[in-house]
């Protein structure tokens, strides 16, 4: 009988009730009297010399407020990198400075080069066309290997090359992975595209600066997955303004993917601009403004080599990737194809000798950083589509092939310095298989053959990190955060209770899923707990929603908060009972003395600590309120196997995906139905990678791909229903609600099986096609079957 | 600037608008009907889905003048007289079919537009319907059922959870 409350059950999201009636508050619909409103004028050539600015015809337009320029923040910092990275060589990545507003060169297409403030968006933008721009332009940089190249021109004049950083790891291995791979019985050698994305959360970006004469206090409304880090990086970096006089509100945020998460010049300039003009600053995104402003996702060049001896058991794996930084760093681009990826390159194998080397490249192209999954579905994509090819060169099955290499002992100690707390991968395999229903593939394919369609199944494993931390740990590998969390459970006089979260929902429904943790502990109607989220006025220093980190982390410090409460209430209930704390039980939202019928109910406690009259004043303080901080001892590694079956038109090449499937382990789960919600959406985008979305810059660096006109988005008919299971739990053991994270997994698990599945298919029709690089588009396919 | 009137959801409004002011933005900025939302700027989204005159029309599309006249209907008048959850809206809620809620309103707009034309579409209808709204969000899966249980069929047979 599955339970219609607390943990393990999937009551229905309390915060449906306004998004479904048109109720939702989100950036965009914020206005505050007074408000003005900007146009940002971007460049439109990828890299040039600003010779110079002429505002002063655009300056007599009606309704014009203000125009800024570059020169206007030559005082403030640049954008920062929260993440320093030390290269193989032992010396910091190279960290050109961000300015908020381009000046004296521009690098990308999109880059603010100047802002019209104007009484309407139409004003100001009708100015903004009268702006006179003298630019002298000068050759993109757009491929990454011709950016490295000596003798290239430079993104930045003042950094000594085009290489931000050329990382290894572990390069103590660097020698005894290339001595294993010239040892091996076989090495198979993939090269291979981890194509360039564009998140594209439905709702674009917005922010809306605010500043108080009166207090001297400045407010930033904007569409951010972590409020907190926003007022951090802005306060203290860039705009000077200390932390108590800055509040970062993030209301309802519509998706965020991770494009979210980053500090991004347009925050930094309403909440700049509204002191100087001294009313609001409003931006709202336009999507295509959205394409060439918000950071963009993947874009990887890999060469990876797979070892393995005379048995088939793996022995090394070497790789060699370009990972794209566009023109500057954003917030956390320089931790992607590191840390988030070399980490990762174990998998869920127990390949004894692992050698990732990493060049990050600068080009005239947007800022690249963390997209759903970030680094981890560059490193699975890899491992999996090498495993796959290495199977067909071995002409063994791939699934057995995957299972003779699992990691099957846990804890297991990776050769890329990270420890699988717990996992069962035969057991997803296992349940793949079921759910799959693998053993009827060939009578599908008979089925499909006969329409004269070509039908292949594809396999893949995954494994993820999800929670980042430890704080100290991410500290020396560079980090310039924490990356703990917080909350506050605030226990009202009658009973009700208010939890302020560090984390921010933006989709993940934590409105719904918070509550049925702490109703499971207390024994309360979930509907007297409130969630507070994404207001650094309301909330305790917090790091938010990113890497599928929200309820291990912040989830957790709810847990420990609450447990403080919980530890509180019974000495009140012990005072009230005339009984010693130690003797009394919690259940149900009753306190009762073990062993007796003396009960007090919960609210009668809650009442007592805020209306102290018969209260042990001399032990302990009145109210009931408390805070933690948790940061987790390692990171969670939920893992899974995915299959994918696709259906290919010889005659067009365009693919089909017929069946999806996926058995993931995810730890405990609080609400299988959001849970499930996360990986249908996570499949969407992975299957989206794989077969339709491209983000495409031409020779010049203009921006080919910059409306849904061009960038294909995954439609409702591009897709399946899906199933998916989560029955498989190992429980994270070092936190305590075993939970392991569910975000990120769907995009990282599905795009290896859906390239697989076409490899099959075009194998199965007698083409000897071994690899085709992400999106799938049926040219692309039609291509590798015709010239096969 | 141009006057307009036309009735939104039940109640006669009127405005002086600039012939470029698009009907979303009449809705969201002059009536603060702010359920309408804005996704993107070629029409493609969906998130700003309206009906006009009983049709489903995309209101980034349209000029507030053009719809002078016209009866127009917006999420925010969607739910049941007594403020209950429409059939479609509660089936959204039903089926977890929303996550962000930002494609949330065009996506209810346009499912009510379906239904009125096809009251039992198959799963391939409700899919070729969508192709004018994108969700970031939910892969469709739960949208897809949503809509079709909302029209009166049997969902725990078509997909599982």
């Amino acid at each position: 009988m599955p339970k219609d409350s607390g943990i393990g059950a999937s009551p229905k999201r309390r915060e449906d009730l306004r998004f479904l009636t048109g109720a939702g508050k989100y950036t965009d619909d914020i206005n505050i009297h007074g408000q003005t409103y900007v146009h940002f004028l971007r460049a439109d050539v990828a890299h040039a010399t600003i010779n110079s600015i002429d505002t002063s015809a655009a300056a007599t337009m009606p309704g014009v407020v203000h125009i800024f320029t570059g020169a206007d923040f030559e005082a403030v910092g640049g954008i920062p990198c929260g993440w320093q990275i030390t290269d193989r060589f032992g010396e910091p990545m190279q960290e050109p400075r961000h300015p908020v507003i381009a000046h004296g060169t521009i690098r990308h297409v999109g880059e603010i080069v100047a802002a019209v403030v104007g009484e309407s968006l139409e004003q100001a933008r009708d100015a903004a066309e009268a702006i006179v721009l003298d630019l002298t332009e000068k050759p993109a940089v757009v491929d990454m290997k011709a950016a490295a190249a000596d003798g290239s021109t430079k993104v930045h004049d003042d950094l000594t090359s085009n290489i931000c950083y050329d990382w290894g790891f572990v390069e103590e291995n660097r020698d005894a992975v290339d001595q294993a791979i010239k040892d091996a019985a076989h090495v198979t050698t993939l090269e291979l595209v981890n194509n360039r994305l564009v998140a594209n959360p439905m709702e674009p970006r917005v922010a809306v600066g605010e500043y108080s004469r009166s207090d001297d206090m400045h407010t930033l409304h904007t569409t951010s997955q972590n409020p907190h880090v926003i007022r951090l990086l802005m306060g203290a970096f860039v705009l000077g303004i200390p932390e108590h006089k800055l509040r970062v509100v993030a209301p309802d945020v519509g998706g965020g993917f991770g494009t979210k998460i980053f500090h991004y010049a347009e925050e930094a300039f309403c909440t700049f601009a509204a002191k100087a003009v001294n009313r609001p600053v409003k931006w709202t995104s336009t999507r295509s403004e959205a394409f060439m402003s918000d950071a963009h996702g993947r874009d990887h060049v890999t060469k990876i080599e797979l070892a393995m001896d005379a048995d088939n058991n793996f022995t090394a794996v070497r790789t060699e990737t370009y990972a794209n930084m566009g023109a500057y760093l954003s917030t956390f681009a320089s931790s992607v194809p590191t840390w988030l990826h070399g980490t990762l390159m174990a998998g869920n194998y127990k390949t004894p000798l692992i050698y990732v080397n990493v060049k990050a490249m600068f080009t005239n192209t947007v800022p690249v950083d963390a997209y759903r999954g970030a680094g981890r579905p560059e490193a699975t994509f890899q491992l999996e589509r090498v495993i796959d090819k290495a199977a067909r060169e071995r002409g063994v099955d791939p699934i057995a092939l995957r299972r003779q290499n699992f990691v099957t002992e846990f804890p297991y100690a990776t050769p890329v310095a990270v420890e699988y707390d717990t996992g069962d991968y035969e057991a997803t395999m296992a349940k793949l298989e079921e759910i799959a229903d693998i053993g009827g593939f060939a009578t599908r394919r008979a089925e499909s053959e006969a329409k004269g369609k070509l039908r292949g199944l594809g396999v893949n494993c995954y494994i993820e990190a999800c929670g980042i931390a430890p704080s100290n740990l991410v500290g020396q590998l560079g980090a310039r955060a924490g990356l703990y969390d917080a909350a506050t459970v605030r226990v009202n006089a009658t009973g009700s209770i208010s939890v302020m979260v560090g984390a921010h929902s933006h989709g993940q429904g934590h409105e719904t899923s918070f509550p049925q943790v702490i109703s499971e502990m207390i024994g309360i109607p979930e509907d007297q707990i409130d969630i507070v989220h994404g207001d650094t006025s309301k909330i305790p220093f917090g790091m938010g929603t990113y890497g599928s980190r929200s309820l291990a982390v912040c989830g957790s410090a709810m847990v420990r908060a609450a447990e403080k409460v919980i530890n509180k209430a019974k000495k009140i209930a012990a005072h009230l009972l005339e009984a010693s704390d130690a003797d009394i039980e919690l259940k149900d939202g009753q306190f009762s003395v073990a062993g007796t019928d003396k009960s007090v109910a919960w609210g009668d406690v809650t009442l007592a600590a805020y209306v102290p009259h018969n209260y042990p004043l001399e032990d302990i303080e009145p109210g009931l309120e408390e805070t933690a901080f948790y940061d987790p001892a390692n990171f969670t590694y939920p893992a899974g196997a995915y299959a994918c079956e696709v259906e290919v038109d010889p005659d067009t090449g365009k693919v089909t995906i017929e069946r999806f499937s996926a058995a993931d382990d995810f730890g405990n789960v609080i609400n299988p139905m959001i849970v499930s919600g996360q990986v249908h959406g996570g499949i969407a985008q992975g299957v989206g990678q794989a077969l339709l979305e491209n983000c495409a810059y031409d020779e010049d660096g203009q921006l080919i791909s910059a409306s849904y006109m061009d960038y294909a988005m995954p439609r409702a008919d591009d897709l399946p229903f899906y199933t998916v299971d989560h029955s498989c739990q190992t429980p994270c053991t070092h936190n305590p609600l075993g939970v392991k994270g569910c975000g990120e997994a769907g995009a990282i698990g599905s795009p290896p099986s859906v390239v697989n599945a076409v490899v099959d298919a075009l194998q199965s029709g007698g083409k000897n096609v071994t690899h085709i690089d992400m999106p799938l588009t049926p040219s692309r396919v039609w291509d590798a079957m015709n010239n096969a | 600037m141009a006057s307009v009137s036309m009735t939104v959801n039940g109640r006669e409004v009127s405005g002086d608008v600039e012939g470029r002011m698009l009907l979303s933005s009449f809705l969201r900025d002059d009536l603060r009907l702010t359920g309408t939302h804005v996704g993107c700027d070629t029409s493609q989204c969906g998130a700003c889905v309206v009906h006009v005159n009983g049709e489903a029309v995309k209101a980034c599309t349209m000029f507030a003048v053009e719809a002078d006249g016209a009866e127009v209907a917006t999420i925010e008048g969607e739910a049941n007289a007594d403020g209950s959850l429409s059939v479609i809206q509660q089936a959204f809620q039903d089926h977890h079919g929303l996550q962000c809620g930002f494609c949330t309103s065009g996506m209810v707009m346009s499912a009510a537009a379906l239904l009125k034309e096809n009251p039992k579409p198959s799963e391939t209808e409700v899919r070729e319907y969508l192709e004018g709204n994108i969700c970031r969000c939910t892969g469709y899966h739960n949208i897809v059922k949503a809509i079709m249980a909302a029209s009166g069929q049997d969902v725990a047979a078509i997909a599982a959870e």
